[in-house]
């Protein structure tokens, strides 16, 4: 038995693997097996870039022509896995389509599903993961017991991606069959929130406002320190929820998943939701006018302090420096 | 117009949570309240009801016991009534069994249009309960739905992406999962507290929903502490703090 045969939910974006589906080929090929890449979608000019991650293999379903990833992809993955190809593992990631897709396949194959995990481990025939609960303060590790496929959702950024795998990439058709009732939604227009800088989980610092900031108005101070350090704003789910900013700014649980070289928490106190989003930052400043904060438990620089002053000092300090 | 939401009743999140040291799942044995994520979907429920001039609110839920004060508050909001799967036997369940019990649930639940349920609960946060369900009942789904709009027998979601938002349209009936924030829940007034009291809540067992073994294949194998991140250097600011983060920055060479 063994784990021989691992798939992976891929993405294309623009002509390369997302960074989530490199991240999780990369892990795969890790588990040893070999490792097939399940496109949403046309797989195009990215099929060479999931090769180059370690995909031997490539299921692709084509343009989805507006429907919805989640019923139109997990019928498709059935349709093979009917079809006599069926996988010991599939790895998704977890954001909206990766949970929709495998959301539905559960219930198609009567199978669970373990997700908002950070780790995986195969020891012979058994697979186990690893879930950070309690704001990441606890790790449970979970293992499958039932029959394969085992399926498996990771959050973004918890494994380094490693080109260089020089796997063959073989594509193959893996078309979406007649959805019936479920395929009733269809994407009928699609919006781009623009924003200029860096993109939130890329970059290289985030400024992230909470709470503290008191007004909508004053998330101006982020944006301005953000744009100051080339870096992206980050919110936490609190001003995302009262409005402030949109869903597209949020660090946490639900949310991005970031890991800048520098993480600055501006009038953010910490809540475990929050804390998940964030804490593997390599360096974390936080300013906060209460020093019980449990942000300051993972700070490394901790300045208990009134945001309305702290940020404009520093804002004047650095277009100083020019 | 009929919509059915999805509620769950859990631990207060104010309160530290705790792992029930025999099972590792989490402790759930003390008083539940209303999940917030979940009082967004009553509204956004109540709302919709409200706008097509007919119809009412039922609650689905699934408890390992018989509370119901979570319940409670969603009917003071305004819902109707509400059906409680409520099962010791369901302790600790995953998320395809509480998605197959959901289903069950909604067929006691009389005719409908639309079921709602927020996009993940706060204390469990799998986050695949209302696509499983719409799967288990043969429906198309939406999720993570900014604005609900109902027109005829098709709804119209804006659905939160990656890089902005989608427009979605929809055959009804359909399942609809919102993300917190898209309306502002009312607060129960003291008229809706009173008539809670005695809206109807059906308590059901998984068996009489035809549900009669329930079993989930995965087992806690242990739970460790994660490795504590240091606490660095905390410091009051005196006006001139500032000077520190400009250093810090410049350390690190980000600037």
């Amino acid at each position: 038995m063994g784990i021989d045969n691992i798939w992976v939910f891929a993405q294309a974006d623009g002509d390369a693997a997302s960074s989530a589906t490199a991240e999780l080929l990369t892990k795969a090929v890790s588990l040893g097996g070999t490792v097939t890449a399940f496109v949403a979608g046309a797989a195009g000019g990215a099929a060479a870039s999931m090769a180059d991650h370690g995909a031997a293999k490539i299921y692709e379903t084509g343009d989805l022509a507006g429907a919805l990833p989640g019923a139109a992809v997990s019928a498709a993955m059935q349709a093979v896995i009917d079809g006599g190809d069926s996988p010991d593992l599939i790895m998704f990631p977890q954001n909206y389509e990766g949970r929709d897709v495998m959301a539905r396949l559960s219930v198609k194959l009567d199978r669970t599903v373990l997700t908002n995990s950070t780790e995986i481990s195969v020891d012979g025939d058994s697979v186990t993961v690893q879930t950070p609960v309690f704001g990441g303060t606890k790790l449970v590790n979970s293992t499958f017991t039932g029959e394969r496929p085992f399926i498996a959702a990771f959050r973004p950024k918890s494994f380094e991606p490693a080109g260089g795998a020089g796997a063959a990439g073989e594509v193959v058709a893996a078309p979406v069959p007649d959805l019936g009732a479920t395929g009733g939604a269809t994407v009928t227009a699609v919006h781009v929130e623009e924003t200029s800088g860096p993109k939130l989980d890329e970059a290289d610092v985030v400024v992230g406002g909470g709470r503290g900031l008191g007004e909508a108005d004053k998330f101006d101070m982020i944006e301005q320190l953000a744009k100051q350090l080339k870096g992206a704003p980050g919110a936490s789910r609190a001003i995302v929820d009262a409005g402030w900013v949109p869903y597209s700014y949020q660090v946490g649980q639900t949310g991005k998943v970031v890991k800048p070289t520098v993480y600055i928490a501006a009038g953010i106190s910490g809540a475990t939701q929050h804390m998940v989003g964030m804490k593997g930052s390599k360096n974390i400043i936080a300013i906060n006018k209460d020093a019980e904060a449990p942000i300051f438990g993972v700070a490394d620089l901790g300045i208990v302090g009134d945001v309305h002053k702290v940020l404009p000092q520093l804002l004047e300090a650095l277009a100083a420096r020019g | 117009m009929n919509v059915i939401v999805c509620v769950k009743q859990i631990p207060d999140p104010a309160l530290p949570g705790e792992l029930d040291p025999s099972t590792n799942t989490l402790k759930r044995d003390g008083k539940l309240i209303l999940d917030e994520s979940d009082s967004y979907g009553v509204e956004m429920a109540l709302q919709l009801v409200n706008t097509a001039g007919e119809g009412s609110v039922t609650l689905v839920s699934m408890a390992p016991n018989d509370e119901v004060s979570g319940l409670r508050t969603a009917l003071a909001m305004g819902a109707e009534k509400a059906v409680l799967v409520s099962d010791p036997s369901l302790a600790g369940a995953d998320a395809l069994t509480t998605a197959k019990v959901l289903a069950g649930a909604v067929g006691k639940a009389g005719e409908y249009d639309l079921i709602i349920a927020g996009t993940e609960s706060s204390d469990g946060y799998t986050g695949t309960v209302p696509e499983q369900m719409a799967e288990v009942l043969g429906l198309p789904s939406v999720g993570f739905a900014k604005t609900i709009t109902v027109d005829g027998d098709t709804v119209k979601v804006d659905r939160q992406t990656e890089a902005g938002y989608d427009e979605v349209s929809c055959s009804l009936p359909a399942v609809v999962s919102v993300t917190a924030g898209v309306v502002e829940p009312r607060y129960p007034s003291f008229k809706g507290i009173m008539a809670a009291k005695s809206k109807p809540v059906d308590t059901v067992t998984a068996g009489d929903l035809g549900i009669e073994s329930v079993s989930w294949a995965q087992q806690i194998s242990s739970v460790e502490d994660a490795p504590a991140r240091e606490a660095g250097e905390v410091i009051e600011d005196d006006g001139e703090t500032f000077n520190k983060i400009v250093e810090f920055l410049d350390n690190l060479k980000v600037i």
